[in-house]
């Protein structure tokens, strides 16, 4: 009995005192009386490399095992540029549209009242809550030439499921409320006195807009399309049904991982997905930054 | 952090309060935004009912008797019911780190905990593969021990965790950050323990929070589909989740059937999108104080 307690005394003073070297090292709560600081730090880092950390390595280890020939052989092949073109093309350009669009939503919800506003507030994160297999179908069932809309763009001369104009509308759908939800708390913290004093210098509202409002929300723009655009990029269910998925035309850089990975090419694929990886770190570094300009920018 | 699908508690602007535009201007910006919200959500969220009712009650529920509908059900039902409590854990724990202590390279955590967003759900799956596959990490491990992961069951929840990993502490965490850690303080100086601080003090603060976060994890659990189809297998009626089984319908032109079980993944999409305004409210009322107490 004695023994075990002492053991047990010892297990604690030698975790008191382990604890108390990495308190020193990590923590900067001087003042903190709050408990819990080394168990949650444990856990926490223990899970995230467990579920995220390690995992994802697997990817830079397995891409580290191709001879550098391979490797750009893989990701410069001609069928895989033109996903590159396709993804990171229709990316852009749906992220430019919910730019757009995205600013002028959020103006709508935040400045004027309308019967049914807080339904459309809330149908705002719809893409966000509905599975992108649903998404996906359904968009092509709307844009197919018999659906709600393609039986009347059809006529029109505007094929958009089984096309890259059906890439576009899928990206448009799913990164719709990144911008919506960047700009919209930007726009309700704003001073109304800003406005009131470009009026009293004279400003007509338009220039007020953009020469007082559009700066102030730019930082949260910019934020909102890096987001946007970076969604779209790695989105695969939504588009995969509308998107026809020729070679060279329709396929996204995703489902060419899929394709690599059912003809057992787990090299080719993995090359694809380290440089797919490392396009989104890019745009997740780029983000941070500009959310820190951003609160530089609130702060003044 | 970003606010995509986080609670954003509105707060009220004072109806003219400011300046404004003329109304023809006004209205026209309201039609225009509201005709392009329609054009691209309420459209196709209609399409999901329209399509799967098209020939009818009967064929609607028809696609539920299935032996494959209900195996693909009872799979998502237990992914989640494995994934949700487990980020949930996870979720609350690093959320107290973070909101309550100030520690080194505590941006990079928050940065780390966020990257799964970041992640195209397809690279999700593809890790796994990396991991499990036989020609992964612990492949032939696993092969040899008769262990399998990869093409089912473990490998799915697997990559649904990963998925799902962000949602409850990414909630959590700009919650707890703006309560601060006064009333926390206050039930340990008067002799509180420190669960009982946790389960007195915190937790009544940020139920609504957790239940979002819970919600939201729960949503994305049940719908995830690149990273599930990358490790699933497709077998059917054995690794096929709701998604999964969706996709497998409609390839197959059983469009009516599609839909009718895709319409179920709709609603739970509803379901997210009532709850979360329903916290906003609550979370409004709790901060605005009585009006007899002012």
């Amino acid at each position: 009995m004695s023994a075990l307690l002492s053991t047990t005394e010892k297990v604690a003073h030698a975790g008191a005192t382990l604890r108390g070297i990495s308190m020193k090292f990590f923590s900067k709560n001087r003042h903190n009386v709050l408990p819990g600081f080394g168990l949650t730090l444990g856990y926490t880092v223990f899970y995230l490399c467990l579920i995220v950390l390690i995992p994802l390595s697997a990817l830079l280890f397995k891409t580290a095992t191709l001879s550098f020939g391979d490797f750009m052989a893989a990701v410069t092949a001609p069928r895989v540029v033109a996903s590159y073109r396709v993804t990171f093309g229709a990316a852009f350009l749906a992220a430019a549209i919910n730019a757009l669009f995205g600013v002028l939503v959020a103006w709508v919800l935040v400045r004027y009242r309308f019967p049914g506003k807080r339904i459309i507030d809330a149908l705002v994160d719809l893409p966000f809550a509905l599975p992108t297999a649903v998404a996906g179908i359904t968009l092509a069932s709307v844009y197919a030439p018999n659906g709600w809309l393609g039986r009347w763009l059809e006529p029109h001369g505007i094929k958009v499921a089984y096309t890259p104009l059906g890439i576009l509308v899928a990206m448009v759908f799913i990164g719709l409320p990144f911008v919506v939800r960047t700009v919209q708390p930007v726009l309700e913290e704003m001073e109304a006195e800003i406005e009131e004093a470009s009026a009293c210098l004279g400003a007509n509202r338009w220039q007020t807009f953009y020469r007082v409002l559009f700066p102030v929300m730019f930082p949260s723009l910019l934020t909102g399309f890096a987001l946007s655009f970076a969604r779209a990029v790695g989105e695969y269910g939504s588009i995969i049904f509308i998107a026809g998925n020729m070679p060279m035309v329709s396929e996204i850089t995703p489902l060419l991982i899929i394709t690599k990975l059912e003809q057992y090419d787990y090299a080719g694929a993995t090359a694809i997905a380290s440089v797919m990886l490392l396009a989104s770190f890019i745009i997740l570094f780029a983000v941070n930054l500009l959310q820190k300009w951003s609160r530089r920018f609130a702060e003044r | 952090m970003n606010p995509i699908g986080g609670l954003n508690p509105k707060k009220e602007r004072k109806p003219g309060a400011e300046l404004t535009e003329p109304a023809p201007v006004r209205w026209l910006l309201i039609t225009v935004a509201l005709a392009f919200l329609a054009l691209f959500l309420l459209l196709p969220l209609a399409a999901v009912f329209s399509q799967a009712l098209e020939k009818g009650a009967e064929a609607y529920f028809a696609a539920f008797s299935d032996a494959d509908a209900l195996s693909a059900i009872r799979l998502t039902l237990l992914t989640a019911a494995i994934c949700v409590p487990l980020n949930l854990v996870f979720g609350v724990v690093a959320s107290w780190l973070i909101a309550k202590f100030d520690f080194r390279g505590k941006s990079l955590l928050v940065t780390l905990i966020d990257l799964p967003f970041s992640v195209s759900p397809v690279i999700s799956g593809l890790i796994y593969v990396l991991l499990f596959g036989l020609q992964g990490w612990f492949g032939p491990w696993l092969s040899a021990h008769d262990i399998k992961i990869l093409f089912a069951i473990p490998g799915i929840v697997l990559a649904t965790i990963f998925v799902t990993f962000p949602f409850v502490a990414r909630e959590l965490i700009p919650l707890m950050e703006a309560q601060g850690r006064d009333e926390e303080e206050a039930a340990l100086v008067l002799g509180a323990g420190g669960l009982q601080t946790f389960f007195r003090v915190t937790l009544p603060n940020i139920r609504w929070g957790i239940l979002y976060g819970v919600i939201l994890c729960n949503a994305r659990a049940m719908g995830e589909f690149g990273a599930v189809s990358v490790v699933s297998g497709h077998v059917r009626g054995s690794t096929n989740t709701i998604p999964l089984h969706v996709e497998i319908l409609y390839n197959e032109y059983d469009f009516v059937a599609a839909f009718a079980v895709a319409s179920l993944l709709a609603m739970l999409a509803i379901v997210t999108l009532v709850a979360k305004s329903l916290v906003e409210w609550r979370i409004n009322r709790d901060r605005q104080p009585a009006p007899g107490n002012e």
